[in-house]
């Protein structure tokens, strides 16, 4: 009995021995490496304060917040602010507005860059491969303002380029950028001019890791270039393609707020407002603020569990996956 | 390579395949073609004709005319301002984060490495964004276009990632010579990463160039928009604060609206153009950076 304690006792006074020597060394290691730290507090302090402190300010959408009581004194409400906007019918339309873009663009831009990379690939000269790349790179670069500006000037109906075409061919002019039906595939051109280009670069990179020696052989077998194609380049580009399908499912409810914004206006609406361009008017310009942190927290919420599924379903499909 | 053409078929499709990138490459830069040539035009000659490469004849009434007020060399001093400004704020916080987050041996590394990590998949999103801006007391500053974009936590994993990769035998020889650890890092790693900067340098300047977006949210005095937000009111609201008539040679003729929008674009991507070469050398590199995972 008295051993037993003895021995326990001596057990304690080594554990906080132990512990003593650890946090000592701790010690040691925070002073020598003190510099490092001083070196790693602004940007620890701007991940705190434009990262975390909006994160722990999603709490807004539980309560009312009113700006002259501040955040702490605003009561809370739950989820009122989420079943108000799941019973208002604009949630039908964000998500179905939001669901359709990305669906267009799944459809029509997702397949542009591989296509675009597959024909580059087959160019021989490569100095015309090199000047068609530099071309095509060039929208990517430029703001999305500009190609909103640009889009606006030639497809409006007083004096765009666009319209005097059509109406000294047809007669008649197409106000396409205040025409519902016209929006959507006025957005999806937008994209695949800005970004078809610049798409290319990561497939052909994987292209570029392929060995020349397999195209031999393949000719050595008699293999047709359209073969050659089908059995060894897009074999080779498969891993890359499924990474970004999977990607782009994680982010199938992002739209892209300035594209939107800029090109929505009161008559195309209807087919244009998203998440984010809502939030934005719902929030920065009606202040409605607990209201909208809702809307936005509702999208985020379900955008990383749509990032963590896909993911998770990139690793089950052997692919390596991105966290 | 090019001894294989076995049939006509293959000669078709590169025939095929050659006119229709020829095709691509000039559409990706045709409309600035048109945006050009019709930012010279003159009244008379928009009525003629709708769309041309050359125009007739050069005027530079448009160009006279939007630089007659200050509004659009005021907004270009502010984007030039937050572009310099913001990107050495992006690179000093940037650099200085990530060295620290390169040594294997630092306390609290993952635990900081998982923060950073988190915030790319979750945020607090636009309106406490917003609100933490205005309880700053940043919002109408021009602190509000710099400071909440500081770092961006791609770039500074992808910056950590390459800081991990220098060889650590030259930070032990320099640190046996006595060098301390912000000489470390000024001396030895910062020139070794040249490359890697200079690629960064450039994208986070474009980035703050091209801003539309934090201006709108925080930006409400016209005096200090930046010339993205200028140009949308020019182009897009037709708000016609481009130019003043009244301060100009009385036989000054009004150029055409459109005439005015265009030559408003082409100031708008002018200086995307002059970078554009060094954008090409280095940007390639930056998107394969992007795929070396954490």
């Amino acid at each position: 009995m008295k051993q037993g304690a003895a021995l326990g006792a001596a057990e304690v006074s080594a554990g906080t021995s132990f512990r003593r020597s650890r946090r000592e060394q701790r010690f040691r290691r925070l002073k020598r490496d003190k510099w490092l730290y001083i070196l790693l507090s602004p940007g620890l302090l701007y991940f705190l304060l434009f990262k975390y402190v909006p994160m722990w300010g999603v709490l807004l959408a539980f309560k009312d917040y009113q700006p002259f009581l501040g955040f702490w004194k605003s009561s809370w409400v739950g989820l009122e602010h989420f079943r108000t906007f799941f019973q208002n019918p604009d949630f039908f339309m964000l998500l179905r507005n939001t669901l359709v873009l990305s669906l267009y663009n799944l459809v029509f831009f997702f397949p542009a860059p591989i296509i675009l990379a597959l024909l580059l690939n087959e160019v021989r000269l490569s100095f015309y491969k090199r000047t068609v790349q530099t071309l095509i790179y060039v929208p990517h670069f430029i703001s999305m303002v500009i190609v909103a500006s640009i889009s606006y000037v030639f497809l409006t109906t007083q004096g765009g380029a666009v319209n005097e075409f059509l109406y000294t061919v047809t007669g008649r002019k197409i106000d396409f950028l205040a025409n519902p039906d016209w929006f959507r595939p006025m957005i999806i051109l937008q994209t695949i001019w800005k970004e078809c280009g610049w798409g290319t670069i990561i497939f052909l990179a994987a292209l570029a890791g392929v060995d020349v020696e397999q195209y031999e052989a393949a000719v050595v077998d008699g293999a047709s270039r359209w073969r050659q194609t089908w059995h060894i380049t897009l074999p080779a580009i498969r891993s890359t393609i499924v990474i970004l399908l999977i990607l782009r499912m994680g982010t199938i409810l992002d739209n892209g707020f300035e594209q939107i914004y800029l090109m929505m206006n009161a008559l195309n609406r209807e087919v244009a407002e998203v998440f984010d361009t809502y939030v934005y008017a719902l929030g920065i310009t009606q202040g409605a603020f607990s209201y909208s942190t809702a809307v936005g927290l509702f999208k985020s919420v379900i955008g990383v569990v749509l990032v963590l599924g896909t993911n998770w379903l990139a690793k089950k499909s052997g692919e390596s996956g991105l966290y | 390579m090019a001894k294989r053409y076995r049939n006509a078929g293959e000669i078709t499709f590169d025939v095929f395949n050659y006119v229709v990138l020829g095709i691509i490459g000039i559409a990706a830069i045709l409309p600035f073609l048109f945006v050009v040539a019709g930012s010279f035009a003159t009244e008379a000659e928009i009525t003629k004709r709708a769309v041309f490469l050359i125009p007739t004849t050069i005027s530079l009434d448009a160009y006279r005319f939007i630089f007659s007020t200050d509004t659009i060399v005021r907004s270009i001093g502010v984007s030039l301002y937050v572009t310099v400004i913001g990107t050495a704020v992006n690179l000093f916080f940037t650099v200085t984060m990530a060295y620290p987050m390169a040594k294997r041996y630092l306390m609290g590394r993952n635990l900081i490495l998982n923060l950073v990590i988190f915030t790319m998949l979750f945020g607090g999103g636009m309106i406490p964004t917003y609100l933490v801006i205005r309880e700053l007391h940043l919002l109408d500053t021009l602190n509000a276009l710099i400071l909440p974009g500081a770092i961006s936590a791609f770039n500074l994993i992808i910056v950590k990632n390459f800081f991990q990769e220098l060889p650590a035998e030259m930070e032990e020889a320099a640190r046996i010579d006595g060098c301390t650890e912000l000489g470390l890092l000024w001396r030895i790693v910062l020139p070794l990463s040249k490359p890697v900067l200079a690629t960064f340098t450039l994208f986070y300047a474009v980035g703050h160039w091209n801003n539309f977006f934090s201006a709108l949210l925080y930006i409400n005095d016209p005096s200090k928009w930046p010339l993205q937000v200028m140009l949308r009111q020019i182009v897009m609201l037709s708000q016609s604060a481009a130019g003043d008539l009244s301060s100009m040679d009385p036989n000054f003729v009004q150029p055409p609206e459109q005439s005015i929008k265009m030559a408003v674009i082409v100031v708008g991507t002018l200086p995307i153009m002059c970078v554009y070469p060094f954008l090409q050398k280095h940007f390639a590199k930056g998107v394969m950076l992007g795929s070396v995972k954490g």
